[in-house]
């Protein structure tokens, strides 16, 4: 059990958790954020930059501070 | 009248269809939240002269950002007789949810399955019959840019239309926009059944263009690289044009106007020549620039490189306050400062939104490129003007990060960043000429509105009382000039440059014409006469006062209604006049006392 913002560029896991309030939860569920699809960490950006990940056809840009609150189980 | 809605989510060729199919010109663009207002147009569907609806993408519809709201707020005051629901097809796995959200409402429904082209070319086949059933709607595959199957889907809601069908009230509509539920299960199974998707299907060339232009270290320089090239760009194969468009108008003045008006009284042969026509043929002259300005930033804007440098931004924007959406705001703004503003409506938290509205009039719209290419042009050597430039840019920016710094602490926010990072596009050359017509027309209005009626004034102002010289002290704007001398004089800011500052308040297209009315010249003549009046210290100081304070009204009238405060409105005026001065001052007083 690892949260996404630990994740190395090219590694990925299964969505298990999100721990979000209300709003953020149902724009991450719409983006593609639900649990049990994997999502892959494409790359990140320096100075604890934002973190480029995929889920399925979509490419989504998120902050690390958004990163630790989705909890993953490595595959 | 029937009415119809395109409704989906961001960026999945709403407006690209609703184009095609009235043929008007929304603006298209990668970028999730082009769109943040309503559109409408008439189009005839199954026999019926109907509205079709363009609105904003909303990614569900319990979503509150401002845009989203507009959605809401239109669904539940509006009947509605058909839905149109677009949706990208290589992110049916996800964007299905909102088709089924939709379903709930109960409205006459069909789902359009976009961009087809590019889920045939990842290898995905949806089986739109097997999925009509177990939506219960149509279902239909189309390419909206590149038109495919778009007869269809209007064959498909002319029927619609023509089946008569219950209709929920939007008052109804309102309260089941309240109600949350659970389809995640039904969009899992729909899928399923209906969709095959190859294990690995992204874009090859969009993940090499990123493994560059994503790049740790070459990013940010690259993406400053690429700006460069672009202006440069721009003002090589532009100033040819420009010289062009000035030759043609300044013929036809001679040949054409000039004997034809020569019978008319002097008053107005001057106010018709020397008033009117300088004026605006002075700015004309830079219609050419603006209009490729504009059609390269279409580029930029369809490319989905925008996404790409709020990626790239968002570590910097972070530390002022700012994210980088904003910072992608600031780049829009760099067009046209009224759209960036309505952009910021994609952000949730209003402390954020504010803080990005209070910095976008700082970026150096096109109306203003305008006073700075004439100014330049006028006051340095052509080896210069490139240098200029950039460092007026370079001021932008910097004027735009002590304002977010300064105020940060009053705008605090905890807004969320999370963005999509669509696949690089390109425009097809219709969208490109689409855009570029729709600037011409954009200035054409905004000249007959402003310049007209600016460019009039001024050319009264400088020459009443009618026995004193045209311009001279003893005029109106004369005296103005000599009001405001007090606080312009430490600037190094003369009458006639005041009088064309105060114009500039309207919008900054006046501040050229403005000037040529004034001089009474056009042209060479115009500059010749500028550069023996004012030095370039002056000159630099004037542009950068112009870059810095209020770019036009319009920007006031958007900042009002977009943040539904007029304290809000009056702290950005006070601010940007107070901060121009600032600026223009220590520049002036310290190039003077360095003996320049
Ligand atoms: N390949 C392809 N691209 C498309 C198609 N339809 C639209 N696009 C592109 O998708 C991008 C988004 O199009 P828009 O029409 O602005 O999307 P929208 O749904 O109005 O977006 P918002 O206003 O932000 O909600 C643009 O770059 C379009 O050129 C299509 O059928 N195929
Ligand atoms: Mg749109």
């Amino acid at each position: 059990m690892t949260v996404l913002s630990n994740l190395s560029p090219g590694q990925l896991g299964t969505i298990h958790a999100i721990h979000a309030e209300q709003a953020l939860y149902q724009r991450l569920n719409a983006l593609g954020f639900r649990i049990g699809k994997q999502i892959t960490l494409i790359r990140r950006a320096n100075f604890n930059g934002p973190l480029h990940v995929r889920i399925g056809g979509t490419d989504i840009i998120l902050r690390e501070i958004e990163a630790q609150r989705i909890q993953l189980q490595a595959v | 009248m029937k009415r119809i809605a395109l409704l989906g989510m961001p960026n999945t060729g709403k407006s690209t269809l609703f184009n095609r199919l009235s043929g008007a010109s929304a603006r298209v663009g990668n970028w999730p939240g082009i769109t943040v207002d309503l559109m409408s147009a008439k189009v005839l569907m199954g026999g019926h002269i109907a509205e079709l609806i363009d609105l904003p993408g909303l990614y569900d519809l319990h979503g509150f950002s401002d845009d989203e709201q507009v959605v809401r707020h239109f669904l539940s005051h509006h009947a509605v007789d058909l839905v149109m629901i677009v949706l990208n097809s290589s992110q049916i796995d996800r964007q299905l949810s909102l088709a089924l959200q939709i379903k709930q409402l109960g409205l006459p429904t069909m789902l359009l399955l976009n961009m087809q082209d590019e889920a045939k070319r990842a290898g995905i086949t949806i089986d739109t019959e097997a999925m009509a059933g177990a939506l219960g709607f149509p279902v239909q595959t189309i390419s909206a840019k590149y038109g495919d199957g778009c007869p269809q889907a209007l064959q498909l809601a002319g029927q619609v239309l023509n089946n008569p069908a219950t209709i929920t009230a939007p008052q109804d509509i309102a309260k089941l926009l309240e109600v949350d539920s659970l389809i995640e299960q039904t969009m899992h199974d729909i899928v399923q059944h209906t969709v095959q998707m190859p294990i690995k299907f992204n874009d090859e060339t969009t993940d090499q263009i990123d493994r560059v232009l994503l790049h740790p270290w070459l990013g940010l320089p690259l993406f400053f690289l690429a700006m460069f090239l672009l202006f440069q760009f721009i003002f090589t194969v532009g100033a040819p044009l420009q010289d062009g468009m000035a030759w043609i108008l300044d013929t036809f003045r001679t040949e054409a106007l000039e004997p034809m008006l020569a019978n008319i009284p002097a008053w107005l042969n001057g106010l018709l020549l020397d008033g009117i026509y300088n004026g605006i043929g002075t700015v004309a002259a830079f219609v050419p620039i603006i209009v490729l300005f504009f059609l390269v930033m279409s580029m930029v804007e369809d490319s989905g490189y925008l996404s790409r440098a709020a990626f790239l931004m968002d570590t910097l924007m972070a530390k002022m306050g700012l994210d980088g959406r904003g910072f992608v705001m600031i780049l829009m703004g760099f067009g046209c400062n009224v759209p960036a503003l309505m952009g910021t409506r994609v952000m949730r938290s209003r402390p954020m939104r504010l803080l990005t509205m209070l910095v976008i009039p700082l970026s150096l719209c096109s109306a203003r490129l305008q006073v700075f290419l004439f100014m330049i042009a006028t006051l340095f050597a052509a080896n210069q003007a490139a240098f200029i430039m950039f460092a007026l840019y370079m001021m932008s920016f910097f004027t735009i990060f002590l304002t977010a710094i300064l105020f940060k602490q009053q705008y605090k926010s905890t807004e969320p960043f999370i963005l999509e990072l669509p696949p690089y596009r390109f425009p097809t050359p219709r969208q490109i000429w689409l855009r570029g017509w729709q600037e011409v027309k954009h200035f054409l209005n905004r000249a007959t509105k402003f310049i007209v009626i600016g460019v009039v004034l001024v050319w009264a102002m400088t020459h009443y009382p009618t026995d004193v010289a045209p311009a001279s002290a003893a005029t109106i704007a004369g005296q103005i000039g000599q009001f405001f001398a007090p606080v312009l004089d430490p600037i190094g800011i003369d009458t006639q440059l005041a009088i064309a500052l105060i114009f500039g308040f309207v919008a900054k297209e006046i501040v050229v014409g403005a000037l040529a009315v004034i001089y009474g010249l056009q042209g060479d003549a115009l500059s010749q006469q500028i550069a023996m009046n004012i030095d370039w210290v002056q000159g630099m100081s004037f542009m950068l006062f112009t870059l810095i304070y209020t770019p036009c009204l319009s920007t006031i009238a958007t900042m009002k209604s977009e943040s539904k405060s007029s304290v809000f409105m009056w702290v950005s005026i006070i601010w940007s006049l107070a901060l121009a001065w600032v600026i223009s001052f220590a520049f002036y007083q310290s190039a003077r006392a360095l003996g320049l």
